[in-house]
């Protein structure tokens, strides 16, 4: 897992506490509303989106910049580079 | 016999237009709002028609209202939920003495799982002090709960005034509109609070169907974990025709607030005014006749030496129907901890009785209640010990001064 911090994001998903597979939903949900280049934070308690995310950029052809933790979640950052 | 249902606190009748919206949900329309295809579509409209609805009655974006199974659940989902989510940044709570039994016995748990509660007393008309809330708040306060209103003695809580004082010291504030939501005005902008409960049966909608406001924003841990309907906060597959109910109940009591208001408010009066006519019987609650203290449709009073579960029964063979205080204490014969709190004496609390009009009611209701009445008093008193000088005061002689 890449760790980084300070990542400038230009959208938050906070999803902290709601149930899985909300943080694919939204996802899939936010990623729509930004531009190409743009980055998505999104904050989450649960664990599975460990694996979950980094593998949806994968799939979609998304970048996956890393991930950040706060005190009692997770930060994970990914910058739209498919249209 | 007449029937009179002065009972709406308990519940209210469904309105016609709301089952009328609701039967589709029960026959053809009877998809999983999670389904793909056109039902579950259907389905999922339904409920999104409701969201938006049940948030215009109290202000709100849609997106910040949860639907529950009742107003007890989004209760229990509030302090709960905000009380663990939190819980790293302080854990004590504090809420009002004259709150229903699903925030005591919230409160009791958040107790129990080792957060610490303060429960806040109230002036004789069962009114919060913003100060001693001011005076009670300490540096590990993470959330306020007061009820906008009791159902119990119908005094309005200054909820406005205790939001301000929640929002300066960053502590999250939640108020139980069960009773007043539907019934009375409520604008979550404008009362500034961060949560707010509502249950759909207190204004002509369906039982088995709440809500609880979640301000934007705000991360609340869910009550019950599954799918991700709700947004991923309250899992359960939805009962569709209980939302899609409360969505038109919503719609309605926006309507049609005004004239509801007005014409239980009428009701009341004559039932207050009469009522307080008998001698050694006293208001409860706040006695101003006035929006900002007390529920437009809400009359509650002790009557002395006798009880309020005999006059129940009695009120009943005649065909009216009332309450005794809370459901709760009532079934358990038990001393209402909210008359109690209002420094009641326990004895006068026994003899409490709550009469909440609706639209249903008329004038033709009202001359019945207040010609049976005073015989039924009457009729008990001659029965009582209590009445004859036998109990702590003699007859004539007043033992509370409200």
């Amino acid at each position: 897992m890449k760790f980084v911090h300070d990542v400038k994001a230009d959208l938050t998903a906070d999803i902290v506490y709601m149930m899985c597979p909300m943080h694919l939903l939204k996802l899939d949900e936010m990623i729509k509303r930004l531009e190409k280049g743009q980055v998505l934070e999104i904050l989450t308690d649960y664990d599975g989106a460990l694996e979950d995310i980094p593998q949806w950029c994968e799939k979609t052809g998304n970048e996956f910049i890393g991930m950040d933790e706060d005190e009692d979640y997770y930060k994970f950052y990914v910058r739209k580079t498919v249209q | 016999m007449r029937k009179c249902y002065f009972d709406h606190v308990a519940t209210n009748p469904l309105h016609p237009e709301v089952l009328n919206a609701m039967m589709p949900y029960f026959n053809e329309d009877f998809g999983n709002p999670l389904s793909v295809y056109d039902l579950g579509m259907r389905a999922r409209d339904a409920i999104e028609k409701a969201r938006t609805e049940v948030a215009s009655l109290i202000n709100a974006k849609p997106s910040t209202i949860v639907f529950t199974a009742s107003g007890a659940e989004a209760n229990n989902f509030a302090l709960r939920g905000i009380a663990i989510a939190k819980q790293s940044q302080g854990k004590h709570v504090i809420v009002s003495k004259v709150e229903h039994h699903s925030i005591l016995n919230s409160a009791r748990f958040l107790e129990k799982s080792g957060f610490t509660v303060t429960y806040l007393p109230v002036d004789k008309h069962g009114i919060v002090d913003p100060d001693v809330i001011k005076n009670s708040i300490t540096k590990e306060t993470i959330l306020i709960s007061v009820a906008h209103a009791s159902s119990e003695i119908g005094s309005i809580e200054p909820i406005k005034e205790i939001a301000v004082i929640a929002k300066e010291r960053n502590i999250i504030f939640h108020t139980d509109a069960v009773a007043t939501t539907g019934n009375i005005p409520v604008d979550v902008k404008e009362l500034g609070v961060d949560l707010l409960s509502m249950a759909a049966h207190q204004f002509y909608g369906p039982k088995g169907a709440g809500a609880l406001y979640v301000r934007e924003g705000l991360r609340i841990v869910p009550l019950i974990y599954g799918g991700i309907q709700e947004g991923g906060r309250r899992a359960g597959t939805e009962n569709v025709p209980a939302i899609v109910g409360m969505g038109k109940a919503a719609e309605l009591a926006k309507n049609e607030m005004g004239d509801r208001m007005q014409h239980c408010r009428k009701l009341r009066d004559r039932i207050v005014e009469s009522v307080l006519k008998i001698p050694n019987v006293y208001l409860t609650g706040h006695p101003a006749n006035n929006l900002n203290k007390r529920l437009p449709h809400h009359a509650s009073f002790v009557v002395e030496f006798i009880e309020g579960e005999a006059m129940l029964l009695m009120l009943a063979m005649k065909g009216i129907y009332a309450a005794s205080g809370s459901a709760c204490s009532s079934r358990a014969l038990k001393s209402s901890p909210v008359l109690l709190s209002l420094g009641i004496p326990s004895a006068l609390a026994q003899g409490s009785i709550v009469f909440s009009l609706g639209m249903d009611n008329t004038e033709e209701d009202v001359d019945y209640f207040i010609n049976e009445f005073p015989q039924i008093i009457n009729r008990l008193r001659e029965m009582s010990p209590f009445a004859k000088g036998w109990g702590e005061a003699g007859e004539g002689e007043k033992c509370y001064t409200g």
